[in-house]
């Protein structure tokens, strides 16, 4: 189980690394998606892997339980990476409207507009 | 005694009453967000006058006992931070006001409230997974700031912005599970007790996730290999809103100071020297592509912005040294640039906006131009670290604090040679910006209908759009006229910084405030 966990996290930051290299802004928003899911897959695991435990500790049981803090973490990992995700596609909106471009480039053009 | 708390709990009740209420009427909401940070100053002076006799001040939210519970910490150098903060704050809000830039957009005051919301929480947390919330607080709220009154280039220039940091906070995540995968807390008290019981050979994981940390608060603090998205975003960020985030690269340089000294700093023999190792040489890289880019910038704003990586630069060779020495010197020059890069954004803006251009080009002469052209110079004269004001200081007690044989030759050349540079750049700008440009015949000035006269371009600054400026000049002067009792006190917060055994018992301990 470990490798597979291991290999999707591998998979899903390679990927998420690749387009966020990209030069238009929908893949790199894709890819830092793919990152966030990467990261909360890792912040599972951190907490190391167990599966059928219960997440506090049971006076009945063995003493084994699985980590509750992680859970806790990626809670708030996923919220706010949702929040930032839609904030960015606004974001991403907006220029890709002003610009009429979703090139992520600057374009250095030579008279550049006041700051006013 | 819940004061700890209030500079994170009054701008977050403040934000959504000036969102929500107030959100169409601008007088109200500049009178709320003007209150509120006056208040949030009067606190941040009273939390000073508390952390300054010397006592680690912990607050426990909801009464949970310290590796459980999530706390507060207030010590002089949180004091100190916060302090900085809300002052910078104020006059940044002032100015802000006085030229009309919150309202060129919506919600200027409620995000600017949610970002000192942010910073505040930031500086105060003992914990490092809050750390992680408080900088995306502030970073949503910069987004937002950033890209304020909006416009073609902003929003590219935001979109880039937006993406450097969700990458940064990826980073951050991955750096927070390695380390909770090693040492199973996020404590930075209880990180510095359990990683002090690591053995240096079997430290590898901490290792890994000390330096991951480390680029996320260089990407922060705009360091070297992570630098270049500061000088696009300063420059097409409105430049009250630049000024502001002349606080929060110095966010990333606090966190570094912090985590990488009581947790991962010197005499732990699992990360002994590690940070420092990698922070100089990239430190003294990102100095030289300060001055670089300050010598061959073409517009006035990507100028000030490379010159504010000079300075992160400076700052950061002297936090590489993890010395108590070094460390006081980097906190005084770090109020230093503060101030120094907020002035030189806020003169900028009064005269881009006059101008009509960043430009360095001669244009003709804008009303006012020797008020400009004077406040000009005391800004560049603080920024390249020109006496009298506090910049001379500041790098002067650095290179007296980088006296190690290895340190010494380059911090020496490298920060002497940069300072040059920026001289020859800054002096550049300002005579062909204020002296070139008087050679040049004033035209016939429209002035646009729909504008206000007071904030008209071609009209001369009034009294309030100018005196942010001057306060904030005023500020360094007396920076280097106290610099005695200033840097005695600094002495004392990095001495407290210093004294880790003080701290974790300080949050580790039973029973304390709140």
């Amino acid at each position: 189980m470990e490798m597979i966990v291991a290999s999707a996290i591998a998979v899903l930051t390679a990927g998420g690394v690749y387009l966020l290299l990209r030069l238009r802004t929908f893949p790199v928003i894709l890819g830092l998606a793919l990152l966030s899911y990467a990261v909360n897959v890792f912040l599972f695991a951190s907490g190391r892997l167990a599966i059928d435990q219960s997440p506090i500790l049971s006076k009945y049981g063995e003493g084994v339980y699985t980590d509750p803090l992680p859970q806790a973490l990626v809670l708030t990992a996923i919220v706010i990476s949702f929040g930032m995700t839609a904030v960015l596609v606004m974001i991403g909106l907006g220029a890709y409207l002003e610009a009429e471009t979703d090139k992520i480039d600057i374009a250095d053009s030579p008279t550049k507009e006041d700051q006013a | 005694m819940h004061w700890i708390i209030l500079p994170v709990v009054l701008p977050a009740l403040l934000a959504p009453l000036i969102g929500f209420v107030m959100r169409h009427d601008i007088v109200l909401a500049r009178a709320a967000s003007v209150t509120g940070t006056l208040l949030l100053l009067g606190i941040a002076l009273f939390l000073t006058g508390m952390a300054a006799d010397g006592t680690t001040h912990v607050y426990r939210l909801g009464d949970w006992p310290a590796p459980f519970g999530i706390v507060l910490v207030l010590d002089r150098l949180s004091a100190l931070m916060v302090l900085l903060t809300a002052t910078l704050a104020t006059i940044v809000l002032i100015h802000a006001i006085a030229t009309g830039w919150d309202a060129k957009g919506r919600h200027f005051h409620a995000l600017f409230q949610f970002q000192l919301m942010g910073i505040c929480g930031a500086f105060l947390t003992g914990d490092i997974f809050n750390l992680f919330v408080f900088f995306e607080v502030l970073l949503i709220a910069s987004y937002g700031l950033m890209i304020h009154a909006g416009g073609k280039e902003r929003m590219q220039a935001g979109l880039q912005y937006v993406v450097m940091n969700l990458a940064g906070s990826t980073l951050f995540l991955f750096a927070l599970g390695t380390l909770y995968a090693s040492t199973g807390t996020l404590n930075i008290a209880d990180l510095a007790v359990r990683v002090a019981e690591i053995p240096a050979d079997q430290a590898a994981l901490v290792r890994v996730a000390v330096i991951l940390l480390m680029v996320v608060f260089a990407v922060k603090a705009a360091l070297f290999p992570v630098q270049f998205w500061l000088p696009a975003t300063y420059a097409n960020a409105p430049a009250p809103v630049a000024a502001l985030f002349a606080i929060m690269t110095k966010v990333g340089a606090y966190a570094i100071l912090r985590v990488h000294t009581v947790a991962f700093g010197p005499g732990i023999p699992g990360t002994e020297g590690l940070p420092g190792t990698w922070l100089f040489p990239a430190a003294i890289v990102t100095i030289a592509i300060g001055a670089i880019g300050v010598l061959g910038a073409r517009n006035l704003l990507p100028l000030i912005g490379f010159s504010v990586v000079g300075s992160m630069g400076t700052l950061l060779v002297a936090v590489a040294a993890f010395s108590d020495t070094a460390t006081s010197a980097a906190l005084y020059y770090m109020v230093h640039s503060t101030f120094a890069a907020a002035s030189l954004f806020l003169i900028a803006d009064l005269v881009v906006t006059r101008r009509m251009a960043d430009t360095l080009t001669p244009l003709p002469p804008t009303v006012q131009n020797g008020l400009f052209a004077a406040l000009f110079f005391a800004g560049a004269i603080a920024m390249a670290g020109m006496p009298p004001l506090s910049g001379f200081l500041g790098k002067l007690l650095i290179l007296d604090a980088m006296r190690e044989p290895g340190q010494m030759a380059w911090t020496w050349s490298v920060i002497l040679v940069g300072s040059l540079l920026t001289i020859v750049g800054f002096a550049r700008a300002g005579s062909t910006l204020f002296w070139k440009s008087t050679a040049i015949p004033t035209p016939e000035r429209t002035v646009e209908d729909d504008m206000p006269p007071s904030l008209s371009p071609a009209n001369p600054a009034t009294t309030l759009q100018v005196a942010p400026t001057m306060v904030t000049l005023a500020l360094l002067g007396a920076l280097a006229i106290f610099a005695g009792p200033v840097s005695a006190y600094l002495q004392d917060t990095s001495a407290q910084l210093f004294d880790r055994a003080g701290y974790v018992s300080a949050v580790l301990a039973n029973g304390g405030e709140g």
